[in-house]
């Protein structure tokens, strides 16, 4: 039941009668529906909308918009995220009605302007990755792992090692590269990180078998860290037939230093809401297009972009070894995009410095906060770092009593407790967008709730006391979900 | 040169390389060996000044025929509706857009609260006692419903109308490769789906029984039948892809005892932009509300009783499960779903009914008008805002003239569906108006010869 306190949902607003639309004129003869259907199929009743007008509706989510951070709104290094600025000028491009407005299905001859954007897209991001050629069908990173591993399955197929059912992942990776692994029908087989953060060479030649069909990898790894034996690494895993999958999460911190292809890898996903500033919109929509290896190319999903020596672009479905269609028509246009507006307002030189300075602002904070916390591994860090509150919780003051006391400071807290091989983690990323300043009073704020902990624990313990509600009882939201909202009466 | 979005000066970085201790960033990146560095520049497109580009972009857009620059009959699964203003202003908040997901509470109420609304109005909408905060789209979500099914009920074996749209048929054939799934697929008759046949395979070893509802083609499907068909077989499960919009007028999936319905919400606030991003919707009864895939916000309290939301039941996730995850699912389209809700609170009660109906009147007067003009048209059964007209020559070809004339016309059949070579899918939403009805009509009349 709501209570005055309680900021309102929409449903709560409606009274019956009131409108907030206006609908084109019925201008055709007014027939009477109910006469072709059986009653069975007509609905009753219709379903309980609000009836709101159209200041209530702006009101209401005006209010919602101020009762949520995002970039704009303030500092937002949530480590493995990438949470830099997202250009305006991408989401006018991707409003323009000759991108916004068209239809899937028209004739190719009449989206040419769409598909050349798709195809120097794809090519873009082939030389980016150093990869042989991409898709972009794929909407979001974890789409990407799993249509990456279906093409690495299929190729074993294809060469008749049906007996590669492995797929090898750190301990210290994100929870989905496993679970990518199950629903394309994989087993998951974990390799263990040695005491500097990096993947175990002895382990690793342990783990890979005749059985083996892919390791997973980020680079840097989920601790921001390079591995530094990718070639290596790439050797154990090619000799005994495996392929090498890159998870592009972490891209940012590398581009025009190296590239995935260049590394050893075969198959490359990227998160273009990440590295790409395709905005992360509250949780999506993104897009995490993939590329490949030569050897792996047939096997790209269907269709691609090609072009004809006509200088014509068309959607090639001639592709008789592709996984086939991993998601109806051809993947998030909106954001690819606003990615390819990225791409083209910084062009190769912009690219690099983007990677220079994610890495330049990781290792400042990382050495600024050193001094304050924990810090497991010393070494130069890529674009972001793990933090362990380990001392501060000695003085009972929690990692996320910590990331709470942020949110008075308005910063979104790091990732926190993750990776799960660092007690107690902080993942910070700053991104290449923040400037010094940003990144000095946050360390400040940082230093401060370290003091605070020894001097007045309770203060953080007991944190947010700025937000608009305090912490959440989510152990009764998980046994009694009220997953949508009922009418009093 | 210095980048708008970078703000680092050279003092800056002097500053900072001293407090790292190194002399130059270059020294940052020690750790990439050489055998794997990238010497050189990478072979793209020099950067652009942001007047430049835009101009050139947008130059670009305009190569494409848009539904601004022509009149739309076009549909099959994607459609051009009545967007209200509103719904871009609220989705440009940039403490929207530029959000992640929600994973602190107290400064994300904002964005949790939206979906709350969504997963209620979805709820609503399609007669299901539980929704999540979205898919990545309709045929995703179909395919993830299927996997669903297998998962839940432990069997192999899912019976898939064609009437389906055809690339969520494909989709449900990738997604199900995984887990060595047999899809068996139902024919159709006459624009429905072939309930014998269906009937003939349903057997003790079927998850899953999947129709859409209107179909592909149109048609709406009697789901009463497939309810009372199902009724011998209580562990297969039901599963209704639906377009939403249709809903306002037709009794939903929820009340034939659909056990997952899901379908895109595109319909509702967002563009077509070539396919996507849209957004997904799945929605099921309480019973498998523990087995849904994505993300889920529930209604709590925070420790001074006040009512807020939160991401829960995460237990399901593939961040928590890892390997033992039935989806691999991270993101939703969250955007996308608050553009949905908004789209679907200015319409209301009353507009989403009303909205259906303006969709179903003028797609009967659309179709008498080109049985008027000696065109066959298909089928005979009740049908949403889509149906066949015949022609006499492939689609392309008079889809190519009605360009020159400032249309574009409506779906191939005969490139995915057997038996409808040379058929057009003609689909008329609210926002056709008569004169462009008519105008199509005699304009089809004379492409086709």
């Amino acid at each position: 039941m709501a209570k005055e306190q309680d900021f309102p949902v929409i449903f709560e607003l409606s009274q019956e009668g009131r409108k907030g639309y206006h609908l084109p004129e019925l201008d055709v003869d007014d027939i009477n529906l109910d006469d072709e259907f059986s009653n069975e199929y007509i609905r009753q009743e219709n379903p309980d909308l609000p009836e709101v007008s159209e200041l209530q509706i702006m009101r209401h989510y005006t209010a919602l918009s101020t009762r949520n951070h995002g970039v704009d709104s303030g500092f937002y290094p949530l480590g493995s995220c990438t949470m830099k600025y997202n250009p305006k000028i991408n989401e006018d491009i991707t409003r323009i009605p000759g991108f916004s407005m068209i239809h899937p299905y028209q004739e190719e001859s009449s989206v040419q302007g769409a598909l050349a954007l798709m195809y120097d897209l794809q090519e873009s991001l082939s030389e980016i990755t150093g990869m042989h050629s991409v898709t972009l069908q794929s909407a979001a990173g974890a789409q990407g792992e799993w249509t990456g591993l279906m093409m690495i399955g299929a190729f074993h197929e294809a060469n008749g090692d049906h007996h590669r059912t492995k797929v090898i992942v750190p301990d210290s990776a994100h929870g989905t590269n496993p679970a990518s692994a199950t629903v394309a029908g994989f087993e998951a087989v974990t390799v263990k990180s040695n005491d500097q953060g990096l993947v175990d060479l002895e382990d690793l030649k342990r783990v890979v078998d005749e059985n083996t069909a892919a390791l997973m990898l980020t680079n840097p790894n989920t601790l921001g860290l390079f591995e530094e034996h990718i070639l290596e690494m790439a050797e154990i895993v090619h000799e005994a037939g495996g392929r090498l999958y890159y998870d592009g999460a972490n891209l940012n911190a590398i581009m025009g230093y190296t590239r995935p292809g260049d590394m050893g890898f075969d198959v490359v996903h990227l998160n273009l809401h990440k590295t790409f500033t395709g905005p992360h919109g509250g949780g999506g929509p993104g897009s995490g297009p993939v590329g490949v290896t030569e050897e792996l190319a047939p096997y790209l999903p269907k269709p691609l972009i090609s072009k004809r020596d006509s200088e014509e672009y068309f959607f090639d479905y001639d592709r008789p070894k592709s996984i086939g269609r991993i998601k109806p028509y051809y993947g998030n246009f909106g954001i690819n995009v606003r990615a390819y507006t990225y791409i083209r307002s910084m062009g190769p030189d912009g690219l690099k410095q983007v990677s220079e300075n994610a890495v330049l602002n990781a290792n400042y904070m990382m050495r600024r906060l050193e001094t304050e916390f924990e810090l497991p591994f010393s070494q130069h860090c890529k674009h972001e770092f793990v933090l362990s509150g380990k001392n501060q919780k000695k003085m009972g003051v929690r990692t996320l009593d910590m990331a709470k006391r942020l949110l008075d400071f308005g910063y979104h807290p790091p990732t926190i407790y993750f990776p799960l091989n660092v007690e107690e983690a902080l993942m910070v990323e700053p991104t290449e967008t923040e400037a010094k300043e940003t990144l000095d009073e946050f360390i400040d704020a940082m230093i401060q709730i370290s003091n605070e902990a020894k001097e007045d624990p309770e203060k953080v313990q007991e944190a947010p006391h700025t937000t608009v509600v305090d912490r959440m009882d989510e152990t009764t939201a998980a046994r009694k979900p009220v997953l949508r909202y009922y009418r009093e009466d | 040169m210095q980048h708008r979005y970078i703000p680092m000066t050279d003092q800056d970085r002097k500053d900072m390389l001293e407090t790292i201790g190194v002399n130059s960033t270059e020294e940052l990146f020690n750790d990439i060996p050489q055998k794997v560095r990238f010497d050189g520049e990478l072979n793209i497109k020099p950067a652009k000044s942001e007047y430049e580009l835009t101009k050139e972009l947008t130059q670009l857009a305009e190569q494409n025929s848009h539904t601004k620059s022509h009149t739309s009959f076009l549909g099959a699964g994607v459609y051009q509706h009545y967007i209200p203003s509103i719904v871009d202003h609220v989705i440009s908040r940039s403490e929207f857009y530029t959000a992640y997901t929600p994973y602190q509470p107290e400064i994300s109420q904002g964005e949790l609260q939206a979906i709350f609304e969504f997963q209620t109005m979805v709820c609503e909408m399609t007669g299901m006692e539980v929704a999540n905060s979205s898919m990545y789209d309709g045929g995703t979500a179909l395919a993830e419903a299927v996997n669903l099914s297998a998962g839940q009920t432990k069997k192999k074996k899912v019976l898939v109308s064609k009437a389906i749209h055809p690339e969520s048929m494909e989709v449900i054939y990738t997604y199900a490769k995984g887990f060595n799934l047999e899809i068996v697929e139902i024919d159709y008759q006459n624009g429905l789906t072939d309930l014998e046949q269906l009937k003939s395979e349903l057997d003790e070893d079927t998850a899953s029984v999947v129709i859409q509802y209107p179909n592909f083609f149109g048609q709406v499907e009697p789901l009463k039948e497939v309810e009372t068909m199902l009724e011998d077989q209580k562990k297969t499960m039901m599963i209704v892809s639906s377009n939403p919009l249709a809903l306002g007028y037709l009794t939903p999936p929820g009340e034939f005892g659909a056990d997952i319905v899901v379908g895109d919400t595109q319909v509702f606030g967002i563009p077509a932009q070539f396919g996507g991003p849209h957004c997904g919707y799945f929605a099921t009864t309480k019973k498998l509300m523990r087995k849904v895939p994505g993300r889920l916000v529930g209604q709590t309290v925070d420790e001074e009783g006040r009512r807020g939301f939160v991401l829960t039941l995460q237990a399901r996730e593939q961040h928590i499960r890892r390997d033992k995850a039935t989806s691999n699912i991270c993101s939703n389209q969250a955007l996308n779903a608050l553009a949905s809700s908004v789209a679907m609170t200015a319409l209301g009660k009353q507009g989403v009914r009303e909205m259906a109906e303006l969709n179903m009147k003028k797609a009967r007067y659309a179709k008498k008008a080109f049985e008027a003009a000696g065109f066959e048209t298909l089928h005979e059964g009740p049908f949403f805002n889509e149906f066949i007209v015949k022609l006499n020559k492939p689609v392309s070809e008079v889809n190519e003239q009605l360009l020159q004339k400032g249309y574009i016309g409506g779906y191939d059949l005969g490139r995915t569906s057997d038996g409808y070579d040379q058929h057009m899918l003609v689909a008329v939403t609210e926002v056709r108006s008569k004169e462009e009805i008519d105008q199509f009509v005699k304009e089809v009349g004379e492409a086709n010869g």
